[in-house]
């Protein structure tokens, strides 16, 4: 179970005119605004949900994921994701999740896939069985037989990106965070990446909480939404909800970022 | 239980050290070219330092053959102690926040970059020192390496010269982990390069500074990397000069180590990653 209550996570950001006279001026003396990334942020996931999370750029998604994978730790709120508080002892909290940053790469990039992936199962301590089912069980669903030999830069995009996701569910996590995995994918790695959350998620009973721009990876995949907009929650509950009328589910969610002034 | 569990720990940081090894193999050209830059080096050095000795051999504080030594020697394990050759994916990984990708697994990034560190350095060394020593070995008089004193100094060579390894990285850690704290580690790298290169004897072995200058360099961190290996090899050190030397490194790698993985783990806890 994710919980997260009353959580505000802000930064600090120097600011600056454009110009040289104010660059130099900003040797002395800096300027700083405090940005409230997430202000206030409350909700609960269940055990084996898939809970799309969206929001206009900027509106904290990522800081959610990374509070949330124990990255980050937050100002102020408490957080408990499986009885664990994630910024708190955080090796041992994240043997039990996955995550996937879709504009980052885990993969080492001037070696074979298979070498990044053995490398992981000696870091999370995968036992030897567990590992060489799971890794058939996604060169199976994830089409990769051909690319485990291949060096990472060689791969395209999707195909990374298949590795990527596949790298991130080696150690069997009960959660799994996704920031952005369609991103940039064309439409065939589109479709096999969401094929095989869903899959997953029914399989495994995985806990899967993903960001995304994509509204059809979101009408594909999840039946609860969590929008948050300047740091806060605006919304929390289904397609439908948002999907009132009968307008196609990009248009919807516009209107619903114009209504929010968002 | 804990033992079990301090087990998979040194596994996990093993598995680390044996990839970035067996990537570090796989740069053959760069390898090649190293070698011929080293040994080109070494031999302009060496060439150097025969015209001043020919001008007065007694007014230096080593023997001819003693430099010799120590240049080749100080050639063929660059890759050991150049701290210039810092991993530029550490930083790069710190700046555009890759780091998020480590700071989600089970591992300390310390330790995890600590033998990364220690294995693309080997990696670099196996694959260079070999044509340098054998071509030094075999070169005519009076540019010849020659063999060490004895056998017990070539045993104290070989310890040194890993701790001198380990000391030259837990001196680097500390640059990547101080980076963690700026926006650009290219400051911090200049600075520190350019310090270690002075202090530790890498342009001139520290016998030939004089007086309370090479009193204090010799305390320094700086003299516990190339200085001590190489000085016992060559043989320009006596025995209590060898002991002393050797407990000032031991010294300094645990000083360097406590304090390095103190600032990643305060570093881990404020570390901010952007853009995204």
């Amino acid at each position: 179970m994710i919980q997260m209550k009353h959580v505000c996570k802000s930064y600090k950001i120097a600011k600056r005119n454009a110009g040289f006279g104010q660059a130099v001026k900003a040797l002395w003396k800096r300027e700083y605004e405090m940005v409230h990334a997430i202000n206030d942020v409350s909700f609960t996931i269940h055990d084996g949900e898939m809970v799309g999370y969206i929001g206009p750029n900027g509106a904290g998604k990522s800081s959610t994921i990374k509070i949330l994978s124990g990255i980050l730790t937050p100002d102020s709120g408490t957080v408990l994701v499986n009885d664990k508080i994630p910024y708190k002892n955080r090796i041992e909290y994240v043997r039990d999740i996955g995550v996937v940053f879709g504009q980052r790469s885990q993969l080492w990039w001037d070696v074979p896939v298979i070498d990044s992936f053995e490398l992981l199962k000696d870091i999370y301590s995968i036992s030897k069985p567990m590992y060489h089912n799971n890794l058939e069980e996604l060169t199976l669903l994830l089409d990769l037989k051909e690319l485990l030999r291949t060096p990472v830069r060689q791969l395209s995009l999707g195909q990374r990106m298949r590795c990527e996701i596949a790298a991130s569910l080696l150690h069997s996590p009960k959660i799994l965070f996704l920031d952005e995995p369609t991103i940039g994918l064309d439409a065939v790695s589109k479709l096999a990446v969401r094929d095989f959350i869903k899959k997953q998620n029914e399989l495994h009973k995985t806990t899967v909480l993903l960001t995304t721009h994509d509204m059809q990876d979101i009408e594909a995949l999840s039946k609860r939404i969590i929008l948050i907009g300047k740091g806060q929650i605006l919304l929390d509950g289904t397609l439908q909800d948002i999907q009132k009328g009968g307008a196609s589910i990009d248009e919807a969610i516009a209107q619903l970022y114009k209504d929010y002034e968002i | 239980m804990r033992r079990h569990l301090r087990r998979c720990d040194m596994k996990k940081y093993l598995a680390f050290f044996n990839l970035r090894f067996s990537m570090g193999l796989q740069y053959r050209t760069a390898a090649l070219a190293g070698v011929f830059t080293q040994f080109f080096w070494g031999f302009l050095e060496i060439m150097a330092f025969k015209a001043f000795y020919e001008t007065d051999p007694a007014s230096f504080p080593m023997s001819f053959d003693a430099t010799v030594s120590y240049i080749w020697m100080q050639q063929a394990f660059l890759a050991f102690f150049a701290t210039w050759m810092m991993e530029n994916e550490i930083f790069d990984s710190i700046v555009n926040g890759n780091i998020a990708y480590e700071l989600c697994r089970p591992i300390r990034i310390y330790n995890m970059w600590f033998a990364r560190s220690i294995a693309i350095r080997l990696s670099r060394a196996v694959l260079r020192c070999f044509p340098i020593l054998i071509v030094a070995a075999f070169v005519p008089e009076p540019y010849r390496m020659h063999a060490p004193h004895s056998l017990l100094h070539f045993g104290l060579f070989l310890f040194t010269l890993a701790t001198g390894l380990a000391v030259t990285v837990a001196f680097c850690m500390l640059v990547y982990v101080l980076s963690f704290f700026t926006i650009s580690p290219q400051g911090l790298r200049m600075v520190f390069t350019s310090l270690v290169e002075f202090f530790a004897g890498a342009v001139i072995p520290i016998p030939f500074f004089t007086g309370r200058m090479r009193q204090i360099m010799e305390i320094l961190p700086f003299a516990s990397m190339q200085n001590v290996p190489l000085r016992i090899y060559s043989g320009s050190m006596n025995a209590a000069e060898m002991k002393y030397a050797i407990l000032l490194q031991l010294m300094w790698l645990s000083i360097l180590v406590v304090s390095g993985s103190l600032l990643a783990r305060c570093a881990e806890r404020r570390v901010c990653v952007q853009g995204g």
